[in-house]
């Protein structure tokens, strides 16, 4: 544990490697990261990840679960041996964190890190002074290249066999009352007899966040309130007292231990980094700058890996269909499951691409300078600098964008946040639009550079920001509720980004992809194909006989694709579209396509292996020698007899998906962030009228 | 500085490049928060800059950058 940006996840790289899994604390939906790493030959240990905070008072959700574990000995994770990260370039502030974590008796060892800033700074410190000033081990590490590490195992091991803590507390809260003429040694030893503890300020944490802490009941809580009024203490005044009082003390080590040869007023390069990121217009211009050039990449850069990744599935299926016997198991393999997963894979490069660009952004310390930059404009919207970064990553999943909203202090401001991220394209969306844009809008480049499609998608990524920006205005005038937001954060400082991070991201990101948005779709494939190729009774048979006999006179190939359709017509899955029909009409939508609509509800990202499946069957006799794209193309309306696929069609589907919420994960997160079926329900009704209505409205002015 | 009402001058009145000493706080529990990021009375901290709109502003607090709201920088009273 540590500060923010003091390098505990690199040192938790450095420790576990790819050891790690992401996790849930028990009993609170905050990602917990964990790993494994070997002491020595013989001993493995458990490493924990916790989320960075600057004291263990939280003020916010993902900061309570460091005190929830650090004052319950019985919590699952709760630790042998606390490494504390502490950051040498800012070493008063991030020793109060430290002394904290120490007073509450844990076993700790102080992992001093960024040792190469802080002399980069003139400033130079004496960790064995800091040791025995402070009465615990203190190891020096570099936790970007790995420095230390041995020393930091060694540490541990000793800490474990016989653990060196502290004799005094660093700040005693029995000793502190004294002057306020208020009794706190007899307030102390209350709590500490009445709950059987052996420390104060473990005891002091009970009386000032027993609301907070999950594992006390409520008759637990109500005798805690009686103390505190019995004893008229007051939490705001004395954590005011313990904070001073600290940082007292923390003055006095650190005169002891560092020696500073800062000059003053030396800005610093991130400072002057700033100044141009900052800028009122250039930062504004660098942004969109870099926005620009994401969706370039997606669309422009990732297309060649695209096109290759496509060409080999369908390649793989009509081989499969040469080689292998005919049959309803041959069928079964290439037009159901093979579809469906060449519908997923063929997306990995462009979610590569931007998790890669995401994290890179994130990692450079970039992200929260986009914070400062917008946390103005976004105030206008009820919402916070802070609801960037989920409104950012929600381009990548709205799901651990949402989780991410954790970090935003005041209710208010995170459930706007929460409702109205999803309204972000997330990636999931990525495969829909890649594919109807590739069919209407025509390959162009304008200005020598700019590709034509790339244009088209970014318009609907603004689409959707400007939606998400509207709504959270009109739910900043519904939503009443009276709590402060804090916009008080640290800036971190410029660092080239850590490549082994960056990959990892990347790594996990499409991993998590291919696997759960993968099972869904196979399975939903499966379901769908067997759904298309049989039907009730023998209405399929009938189908087929009554085109046979009606078109005697057309060429054979003509035939089996009239068969094929009709055969589909009739079966299960048409016999659904075909029931769905009438709702679709207006929005220019058939039968085929009600019937994808239905099975993406659970997940969009099935839109496309849907299509795909249904297209397949549909034609003559699943001969794939197309892809899926060169099947929407040649698809032609029945109606009209032109291709099914307008652009007012088109047009029309694209701002479904934009608004649309048609993600059973999505659902799921709000119901689990906002503990209730309340805010899910209003934001998936919001979104779908939301969606019907301009679809509608594009298909209409369009057609 | 020569201002009329030297006594509540707060670090949002700074201009950029402009340094001062905190004094004391208006709101206890925003103070908290800012004493836990090492904005503790008796401190120098200076404006580093301002966002695009002048707001939110980042201040130079012990050798780090700190951002936060005009509003909530308007608590912070300076000598």
């Amino acid at each position: 544990m540590g500060n923010p940006n003091s390098g505990k996840s690199s040192l938790f790289n450095q420790l576990t490697g790819l050891r790690q899994k992401v996790g849930n604390f028990p009993g609170v939906t905050v990602d917990k990261k964990s790993g494994t790493a070997f002491l020595n030959e013989t001993t493995e240990v458990v490493v924990v990840d916790l989320p960075g905070v600057y004291s263990i008072y939280p003020k916010s959700l993902d900061e309570q679960v460091v005190t929830d574990i650090l004052a319950n000995p019985d919590h699952p994770d709760y630790p042998d041996v606390a490494i504390v990260v502490v950051d040498a370039s800012n070493l008063n502030r991030n020793l109060l964190l430290f002394s904290q974590i120490q007073d509450l008796g844990v076993p700790v060892i102080m992992a001093l890190n960024m040792l190469d800033i802080a002399r980069q700074q003139q400033v130079e410190i004496n960790a064995v002074r800091l040791s025995m000033q402070l009465g615990v081990p203190v190891v020096k590490i570099n936790a970007r290249v790995g420095e230390g590490l041995d020393r930091l195992k060694k540490a541990v091991e000793q800490q474990l066999s016989e653990p060196v803590v502290a004799d005094k507390l660093f700040f005693d809260p029995a000793l502190a009352g004294a002057s306020a003429g208020l009794d706190m040694k007899g307030l102390i030893s209350d709590v500490r007899e009445n709950y059987r503890l052996d420390n104060n300020y473990v005891a002091l944490q009970y009386l000032i966040q027993h609301d907070g802490f999950t594992f006390l009941d409520q008759p637990q809580r109500v005798r805690l309130d009686g103390l505190i009024d019995k004893y008229g203490f007051n939490e705001l005044d004395f954590q005011t007292k313990e904070t001073i009082g600290r940082y007292q003390r923390i003055g006095e080590v650190a005169r002891e231990a560092v020696t500073n040869n800062r000059p003053l007023d030396q800005p610093t390069w991130s400072q002057r980094i700033d100044r141009i990121l900052l800028h009122p217009f250039w930062g504004y211009a660098i942004f969109l700058t870099i926005l620009l050039l994401i969706f370039q990449a997606i669309f422009a850069w990732a297309q060649p890996f695209v096109d290759g990744i496509d060409e080999g599935v369908t390649w793989i299926n009509n081989t499969l269909h040469e080689r292998l016997p005919e049959g309803p198991l041959t069928d079964l393999l290439t037009d159901g499951i093979l579809a469906g997963i060449g519908g997923v894979v063929v997306f990995i490069p462009q979610i590569a691409f931007l998790f890669f660009l995401i994290s890179l952004l994130e990692e450079s310390g970039y992200m929260s300078r986009v914070m400062v930059l917008m946390d103005r404009i976004m105030r206008q919207f009820g919402l916070n600098g802070r609801s960037v970064v989920p409104l950012i990553s929600g381009v990548a999943c709205a799901v651990p964008a949402i989780m991410a909203t954790r970090s935003i202090g005041s209710w208010r401001e995170r459930l706007i946040t929460i409702l109205v991220t999803p309204l972000m394209s997330c990636s999931a969306r990525l495969p829909i639009y890649t594919i109807l844009i590739a069919l209407v809008v025509p390959e162009k480049t304008i200005l020598g550079f700019l590709n034509m499609q790339g244009l088209v998608m970014m318009a609907l990524y603004l689409l959707g920001l400007a939606a998400a920006l509207v709504a959270a205005y009109v739910f900043k005038k519904l939503v009443k509720a009276r709590d402060k937001g804090l916009f008080i954060m640290e800036l971190p400082t410029y660092k080239w980004p850590r490549w082994n991070h960056v990959g990892i991201t990347v790594w996990d990101s499409v991993k998590s992809f291919v696997w759960q948005a993968g099972r869904v779709i196979v399975a939903i494939s499966i379901v769908l194909w067997v759904l298309a190729s049989y039907g009730p009774g023998d209405d399929m048979e009938q189908a087929e006989n009554r085109v046979r006999h009606q078109s005697a006179n057309i060429p054979t190939e003509q035939i089996e694709n009239r068969v094929a359709s009709e055969r589909l017509e009739a079966s299960y899955a048409g016999r659904f579209g075909k029931i769905l029909e009438p709702a679709i009409k207006p929005l220019g939508y058939d039968w085929k396509i009600g019937i994808a609509l239905i099975s993406s509800f659970a997940a969009r990202e099935v839109f496309v292996g849907t299509i795909a499946t249904i297209y397949s069957i549909g034609s003559a006799d699943g001969e794939d020698d197309s892809t899926v794209r060169e099947k929407l193309a040649t698809e032609v309306n029945p109606e009209t007899g032109g291709p099914m696929y307008t652009p007012a069609v088109a047009f029309s589907l694209l701002v479904f998906y934009v608004f649309a919420m048609m993600c059973m994960s999505t659902i799921a997160t709000v119901y689990r962030e906002t503990k209730g079926w309340k805010w899910p329900l209003i934001q998936l009704g919001y979104m779908s009228v939301l969606a019907y209505v301009s679809a509608f409205l594009v298909y209409q002015l369009m057609k | 500085m020569d201002q009329p009402k030297e006594n509540t001058r707060s670090v949002a009145d700074l201009k950029i490049g402009e340094k001062a000493v905190i004094r004391s706080f208006r709101d206890q529990w925003m103070s908290l928060k800012l004493l836990e990021m090492g904005c503790l009375p008796g401190t120098e901290v200076s404006l580093h800059c301002k966002a695009p709109l002048g707001d939110p502003i980042c201040l130079n607090v012990s050798g780090y950058c700190l951002s936060m709201r005009k509003v909530e920088a308007a608590t912070i009273l300076v000598d």
